[in-house]
This record gives C-alpha cells, sequence and structure tokens, in this order.
C-alpha cells in the first residue's frame, strides 16, 4: 500500500504548503549534506584547499611549481632488478631483468628559486615504468626519518615556520609552541640532526619513509621500508661550493657527474617486524632488520624540469603497483591527496610558469651556471 | 487527470540500480577532493570503478530508452514544465554519459594509472599534457556541481509530482507494484 502522503487526488491549500514545505526541507538536507561533505561547513577541518593555502603562507606564491619540493632537475635511467624482492611482492618490477625509470631530484621547499645548501633536505623521486603498465612511483628523502606522522602536525609546522607579516621571518615563538605540542617531531628532528650529510646528491642515501607493504603471488604479506643507498662513494658536504656563491651548487654537481659517468644507486629494501611502527613515519626501526638487495636504479641523463620528462608527472606516493600496497601510515593518504592538489594547481598555471632555477642552458653547459 | 502509464521494468530496474550510485559517487567525489585524511585512498579506489560502471550502465540504458521509450507526461503539466522535465533528463542522461570520460581524460592527460581493481587497468585515452589535464580537471568539477544540482532538480520534481501533483508521474518510476502480470495480481489480491 501507497503512503498517504503519496495518495490520488487534491491536496487542500495548507496542505500544500506543508507539503512544500516538506519538500524544501529535504532539497536542503541533500544539498546541506553534500557542502558538509565538501569541507564548506567545517572551518576548522584539515582539507586540501586549506593545506596548499598553509603552504602558500609558508612559501609564497610560485606560479606553475611544484608546491613542495619545488626546486629540481629530470634524470632517466634504468633499474635492473636483482630478482631478490620477487619472493616477496608479485610487482611486476622486482622480477629480474632492466625497467626504464624516470626521475627526479629536488629540494624540500617550497621556495623553487632557494639558494642550495647543506642542511636543506633532498630527495629523489622515481617512476618505474615496466612494459605491463603497472607502474611505481615514490619519492625518497635524505633523512633516516619524516619530521611529522599526520597531515595536522605538517599543517601545523607549516604555519609555525611561516614568515610573520610584520618582520617577514618565522616567529620562534611560535615554532616552540608547535614543537611543545608535537614530541614526536622533538624526537624526529634530533634523528635528522645526527645524520651525515654527503657533498651532494650522487652519494646521498634516499629513504622511503613511510611503510608499504609487499604482496607475493600466494597473497602473503610483508611489511617494507625502502632505500636508495648510493654506490659512488661517501664524502661529507664542506659547504665550500655554498659559500663561493654558486646557487645552484648542488645541482650542477650531480648534472657534472651523471655527464662524466652514469650514476648508481642500490634499491634497499627493509623487512619489518610485526612489532615496527607502521603508522608513524617519525619512528625508525630497528637497525637490526634484515635488508634485500632488490637491485640497482643507474641514472644516465639530466634534463631541465623545462623539458625534462618528470615535469608533468605527480610522483604520487600511492601509485603502486599489484605486488605493493599502502601501510596504515595516514601520511600516504594525505601525501597522496595533497600532491594530486599541488599538480593541478601548476597545471593551472602552466601557462605563467617561469623558467626553472636550472635551466636547459645550464644542462646544456654541463652543469655550469 | 492522472497517468497510469509506468517506467518499463527495465527502464525502472537501470534507473534504481543507477541513482544511488550516483548520488554516491557525487558525495564521494566532493569528499575526495577535500580530504586529506586516511579515507582519501579508499574514496578515490571506490571513486575511479565506480564511475566506469556509471559509465557502461549509461551506454545501456540509452539504448534501453530507445527500445522501451519512456511514458508520456500527462496533458495535465503545462508546456514550461513539460520543457523542463525534458530538458533536465537530457542534461542528466549527457552528465551520466560524459562525466566518467572527462574523469577517465584526465587521468590520461595526466598519466595517473587507471586502476580499476588490483592489477585490472584501463589503457590512456588522451596523450600526456598539463595544460589539457588542468582543463579537463576543471570541467570535471563544473559538470559534477551541474550534475548535483540536476539531481536536486530532478529530486526536487518528482517529490513535487508525488506530493502536491499526485498526477501519476512520481509513481510511473517510483512505484514497485507489479500490476502487468495478471497471475501476479490475482496471488496479490488472493492474499
Amino acid at each position: 500500500m501507497k503512503p498517504f502522503w503519496f495518495g490520488p487526488g487534491p491536496v487542500s491549500n495548507a496542505g500544500v504548503l506543508i507539503r512544500l514545505g516538506a519538500i524544501g526541507a529535504v532539497m536542503l538536507s541533500v544539498a546541506g549534506a553534500f557542502a558538509y561533505t565538501g569541507g564548506w561547513l567545517s572551518p576548522v577541518r584539515l582539507t586540501q584547499d586549506r593545506m596548499l593555502a598553509a603552504f602558500q603562507e609558508a612559501n609564497g606564491t610560485h606560479a606553475g611549481f611544484r608546491r613542495n619540493h619545488a626546486k629540481g632537475v629530470c634524470v632517466t635511467g634504468w633499474f635492473e632488478s636483482s630478482g631478490q624482492a620477487a619472493a616477496l611482492s608479485k610487482a611486476a618490477v622486482f622480477k629480474p631483468g632492466r625497467v626504464p625509470v624516470v626521475g627526479r631530484f629536488a629540494l624540500a621547499g617550497g621556495m623553487p628559486f632557494q639558494t642550495d645548501a647543506p642542511a636543506t633536505v633532498r630527495s629523489m623521486a622515481l617512476r618505474f615504468l615496466p612494459p605491463s603498465g603497472e607502474e611505481w612511483r615514490t619519492g625518497m628523502n635524505n633523512i633516516p626519518v619524516f619530521v611529522v606522522n599526520s597531515a595536522r602536525g605538517f599543517y601545523e609546522q607549516l604555519l609555525a615556520s611561516s614568515p610573520d607579516p610584520v618582520t617577514g621571518k618565522p616567529d620562534p615563538a611560535r615554532m616552540k609552541m608547535f614543537l611543545a605540542a608535537h614530541p614526536e617531531t622533538v624526537r624526529a628532528l634530533a634523528l635528522i640532526k645526527q645524520r651525515q650529510v654527503t657533498s651532494g646528491f650522487a652519494n646521498s642515501t634516499f629513504n622511503g619513509l613511510n611503510a608499504f607493504r609487499f604482496v607475493d603471488a600466494a597473497g602473503a604479506s610483508t611489511l617494507v621500508r625502502w632505500s636508495t643507498v648510493p654506490v659512488q662513494s661517501v664524502a661529507t658536504d664542506s659547504a665550500e661550493p655554498s659559500a663561493a656563491g654558486n646557487k645552484n651548487y648542488l645541482f650542477d654537481d650531480l648534472i657534472a657527474k651523471i655527464a662524466q659517468h652514469p650514476q648508481q644507486w642500490r634499491l634497499i629494501v627493509t623487512i619489518g617486524h610485526a612489532s615496527d611502527p607502521t603508522n608513524d613515519a617519525t619512528l625508525p626501526w630497528p637497525a637490526s632488520r634484515r635488508q634485500i638487495d632488490a637491485g640497482t636504479v643507474t641514472i644516465d641523463q639530466a634534463s631541465s624540469e623545462d623539458s625534462g620528462r618528470c615535469a608533468a608527472v605527480n610522483y604520487d606516493p600511492l601509485v603502486l603497483p599489484s605486488g605493493i600496497e599502502p601501510s596504515d601510515d595516514p601520511l600516504l593518504s594525505a601525501r597522496s591527496a595533497v600532491y594530486a592538489r599541488s599538480f593541478t594547481l601548476r597545471a593551472e598555471e602552466a601557462h605563467e610558469k617561469p623558467p626553472s632555477a636550472v635551466t636547459a642552458q645550464e644542462l646544456q653547459a654541463g652543469g655550469k651556471s | 487527470m492522472t497517468t497510469k502509464a509506468r517506467f518499463p521494468a527495465a527502464s525502472r530496474l537501470l534507473h534504481w540500480i543507477m541513482a544511488p550510485m550516483i548520488v554516491a559517487m557525487l558525495f564521494i567525489g566532493v569528499g575526495m577532493a577535500a580530504s586529506v585524511s586516511a579515507r582519501y585512498d579508499l574514496l578515490v579506489s571506490i571513486h575511479r570503478p565506480l564511475g566506469i560502471a556509471i559509465f557502461v550502465l549509461c551506454v545501456i540504458r540509452i539504448v534501453n530508452r530507445f527500445i522501451n521509450p519512456p511514458p508520456e507526461l500527462p496533458d495535465t503539466v503545462p508546456s514550461l514544465q513539460r520543457f523542463a522535465a525534458k530538458a533536465s533528463h537530457i542534461v542528466l542522461y549527457a552528465l551520466m554519459f560524459i562525466m566518467p570520460l572527462v574523469g577517465w581524460g584526465m587521468l590520461s592527460a595526466a598519466r595517473y594509472p587507471i586502476v580499476l581493481y588490483g592489477p585490472l587497468r584501463l589503457p590512456p585515452i588522451l596523450p600526456h599534457d598539463l595544460t589539457l589535464y588542468a582543463w579537463l580537471r576543471d570541467l570535471h568539477t563544473d559538470l559534477a556541481y551541474l550534475l548535483f544540482a540536476t539531481f536536486l532538480a530532478h529530486f526536487g520534481a518528482a517529490l513535487f509530482h508525488g506530493l502536491i501533483r499526485r498526477d501519476g508521474v512520481f509513481g510511473s518510476m517510483a512505484s514497485w507494484r507489479i500490476d502487468r502480470n495478471p497471475s501476479r495480481s490475482r496471488l496479490s489480491r488472493a492474499a
């Protein structure tokens, strides 16, 4: 039987008003639920737009550039898998053989024209392109752990390090307050400070920081973190080239080294125990964990971002082949979401983007700016 | 005057399968575009295959509309409302068809893998081009708002027919009464 309200026949004038009101209430509820889902009714909820606004507050506006790791160069090469990781992951990239790689070296931070400096975090992003089409993208940093363990922590850190509108410099009191509220960041910064800062990109170790799971053909999963460890000999950064006034000394050194000889890193996979933290990138895993040499990344070509193959690529950490799955680390979703928004913004601004700091001419000159 | 004509069963089935899918899609879309939470990955991994499923069903639905034409609106519906009904249905069909293609196209232009499930991926349908991506990405959002507005208008009009005009238009899609099969009718009367 139909409900009375939907029955046939005319409705009285008062009934029409009540019914119009009911329809209006239903419409408003649906529209309100939509607006709520979109974050428009929750001024304190951390959304993609608010995170990107914090990047702008911290770094200013740099149309057409990535919102973080803004200064970089494109590289290409290949990954030669040793086959050793194939027992843990069914991903095609780990089967013995060669896979083309499109990568990017960069400096952390949203300033695309910042001066190279030893303490600035360096990053290596890689895109593995096996013929099956199941590609794998990863971004790694030359720090042992990440500075925050949540999207909210990252947001608050950005705001705390933003320049004060009056002084033009970050307010130390704000940073102090941030650190007081985030003991995990204090612990992580202590570990980061202890790291060995090498003389350049080519002899830096880059760590994936977030945990993932390798899944084998039978469906068994293994907790992992991964790193790229340089084959090149390690020397400590003296910071002298920086003092000599070459703003791009780290990039120029990398370009010159690649031009001389292909540069190589081993892809080292660290196997976690069930007790190891997977949802907190500020915590290191014990040094005793078993490691697998999954293969060697060889980089034999560098090019400016303005013409390079990495420019139109978002190194989204959740672009994974089947055989690699995300862990419960909340930073993975947060990074994926924020990278996607940053990618869209710079795509929208592509027509107004000035040339990158490391120009095509600099590349042609073999890294002499 | 009321109409007794109803939408054919296949049309009602398609409508009621797709309606919750499309509404869910709109909410997932607006939610994931705002989210930086741990839910983001899950929402995106539902959004992609759900969009493709809507596209496939939409193609079936367009074919079905030619095989099984919808009933005429009752004569009592004024011509302006008649026009609005026709126009809004054209907009709904066009958006159901084009939204998944814009989504697929924009992921292609950005060279994101178009993962449906596990190793199952769709090939790119457009060249790798940042400017093309930016244009399609904005279009995807704009069309989503248009689709949500059209859905609201459609839902509101359906309730208006059902609660105020009470002219049978609401029941022509919303009623599940089985009256075409005489044996079933007799059965239900006997019960």
